[in-house]
């Protein structure tokens, strides 16, 4: 059963866009590709939250700086998707490398703020920064081409690249967590001083982890500018990071699956809601209230999920 | 030039002052229970909005501003007692999660109670006119705002350093195990440091509502320059919180308002009206950031 859930989940995610055009509902279809792309910054950040231990409280920068990359890359002419996403991965690693250097610096608390005061660095900076847009974003002209006789301009030829770029992301994440590596990861978040000990260099761990969560969230980022055709500087926004916490820890935080269940029920909660009631937050508020106050671990403790690589928590704690 | 630079000046030292209210309580929050409150900027928020409505129906701002203050307080005491006080032993995650739940449902329920468009919150009519100063003409509310802040700066350092009160507030941000073992109660404490914090963020939510706009979110930004704040004076520390509050008012400030000048000077217009601004609203997290990189605890780390 558990060998076949995933296969069959992909062959389904797959068919939901000719099942949504099939039924009349294409409108759905855009929602989808919206899940999928917020499943990967989730995830990314579940990666280094959840198996690193790292609170980041500013992963919303990577995001938002890959829109900008797609929307200044188009501004400038840029038209092929493949190097958009090469420039994305390029300057979200050389960003998250400054980032982590600065913030693994410190601890606990101190690490969640400054990270968010680093990305309110960026959030300032597109902002105030008027040649490209200021604080009304920056409009991506057309979406990016793909090449090799490929389209991604419809609706459904572009659900299916995200889905792609999940599957890929996914596939990178559990290999890595599987690895070597991801077994340190976890030992450091369990004990960083015991890891240390054993001759395992903790900060280039982390830090190596937090420059991969930023390469998978600049990408992400750069699908939602070529999804919106828009980057706006609210994806940089303390709040957006602030969401991204929300949808790891509504799905469950160290629980693989967490950041993909996570961004459907917080964005499909956002949809119900948002149809249904003028003042939706507040609902959204009150939600995630009862989710930290009654089931601290996410939806995924609730139906244990992806536990096989949470085996480690079990030893450790 | 000159006026300029004296009027921001005297607004920078203002905000400043400001900020250290909203700081002094989040701070001591932070420092006593450890719990990270992003909720307290909507109590900011709260505070001004509750000013505004009964200022509105009474014509009165000091009314509003005596109706206000301990309704937000009562507000912050029920809240501590049904909610918060579980989340004092939990992980920061959960709390940082937690309080911002609740400004989610404090922004929409402001919202959904008092409609969408700012409520006008007007300064009292004594002071709404210039003062001369120096020669100069300044706002006398923005006087007044300063005078308030510096007053209750100075009251809050007797109350922490001159009563017993304060001293279990020292000694709890200092080490909160050695004052549960000295016999103190604790959950009082708690709730009176805890109410004490929101109290003061009213207050500055109340004063500064006459000149920014009374809406749902004002205390969002206010909360993370607090943050700011507190991180660069060292958490629990009210001395630091005072540094890190004129620091954080003075370089946002002047950086906003005279850095794009600065620029003008060698730059072209046209770069310096885009770099200017930028750079400006950026300066505050640049000296976080170099605080913290210098030293990592802050200024003034409260804990042994």
């Amino acid at each position: 059963m558990q060998r076949l859930f995933i296969p069959l989940l992909l062959v389904l995610a797959l068919l939901l866009p000719l099942l949504a055009q099939a039924s009349g509902m294409e409108y759905y279809i855009g929602v989808l590709t919206r899940i999928l792309i917020f499943a990967m910054v989730a995830a990314s950040l579940n990666f280094i939250l959840g198996y690193g231990g790292m609170v980041s409280f500013g992963h919303a920068v990577f995001f938002g700086l890959g829109a900008y990359v797609t929307a200044i890359a188009s501004f400038h002419g840029v038209t092929s998707a493949w190097l958009i996403w090469l420039l994305a991965a390029l300057v979200t690693a050389l960003v998250g490398l400054v980032i982590g250097v600065i913030a693994l610096r410190t601890r606990a608390v101190y690490f969640i703020m400054i990270t968010m005061a680093l990305a309110q660095l960026f959030y300032y900076f597109f902002v105030g920064f008027r040649y490209y847009g200021g604080d009304d974003g920056l409009q991506v002209t057309a979406r990016p081409l793909l090449g090799f006789g490929l389209d991604m301009s419809g609706d459904n030829a572009f659900y299916w690249v995200v889905l792609a770029w999940l599957a890929a992301s996914f596939i990178l994440l559990q290999r890595l967590l599987a690895s070597r590596f991801g077994l340190a990861l976890n030992a450091i978040r369990q004990n960083e001083r015991r890891a240390q000990a054993i001759g395992y260099p903790a900060l280039r761990y982390k830090l190596a982890a937090f420059v991969i969560a930023a390469v998978i969230a600049g990408i992400a980022g750069s699908l939602i500018g070529m999804s919106n055709l828009f980057a706006s500087p609210k994806l940089l926004h303390w709040s957006q990071s602030g969401i991204l916490l929300v949808m790891v820890a509504l799905g469950g935080v160290g629980y693989f699956y967490g950041g993909l269940l996570g961004a459907a029920a917080f964005l499909l909660l956002e949809e119900v809601l948002s149809t249904h009631f003028e003042y939706w937050q507040i609902y959204v508020g009150l939600i995630l209230l009862l989710v930290v106050m009654v089931a601290p671990r996410g939806v995924s403790s609730l139906v244990s999920i992806g536990k096989t690589l949470k085996q480690g928590e079990q030893h450790g704690a | 030039m000159g006026n300029l630079i004296f009027e921001q000046v005297l607004n920078s030292l203002q905000f400043g002052v400001m900020l250290f209210l909203i700081a002094s309580g989040l701070t001591l929050i932070f420092g006593v229970m450890n719990f990270v409150n992003l909720a307290h900027g909507s109590f900011f928020m709260i505070g001004a909005y509750v000013a505004a409505v009964v200022a509105g129906a009474s014509g009165s701002f000091w009314l509003g501003l005596l109706v206000a203050l301990p309704a937000t307080a009562a507000l912050g005491f029920l809240l501590e007692w049904v909610v918060f006080r579980r989340l004092y032993q939990k992980d920061h995650m959960v709390q940082v999660l937690a309080t911002f739940a609740f400004i989610l449902i404090f922004n929409d329920g402001v919202r959904m109670i008092w409609g969408p468009q700012p409520l006008p919150l007007n300064m009292p009519a004594a002071f709404a006119g210039p003062v001369n100063l120096f020669g100069l003409p300044y706002s006398s509310y923005r006087l007044l705002v300063m005078a308030v802040g510096v007053v209750v700066a100075i009251a809050l350092y007797f109350l922490i350093n001159r009563t017993r009160i304060g001293m279990w507030v020292r000694a709890g941000a200092n080490n909160l195990e050695m004052v549960t073992a000295m016999g103190i109660n604790i959950r009082l404490l708690f709730r009176l440091v805890f109410s004490f914090g929101l109290l003061l963020a009213a207050l500055a939510g109340i004063m500064l509502g006459p000149l920014v706009a009374v809406q749902a979110g004002m205390g969002d930004d206010v909360l993370i320059l607090a943050f700011v704040v507190v991180v660069i004076g060292g958490i629990g520390s009210v001395p630091g919180a005072a540094i890190g509050a004129l620091i954080v008012g003075v370089v946002d400030t002047l950086g906003r308002s005279l850095l794009p000048q600065l620029f003008a000077l060698f730059l072209s217009a046209d770069a310096a009206a885009s770099v200017g601004p930028a750079l400006g609203s950026m300066m505050i997290y640049l000296v976080m950031i170099a605080v913290l990189f210098w030293r990592p605890s802050g200024l003034f780390p409260a804990r042994t």
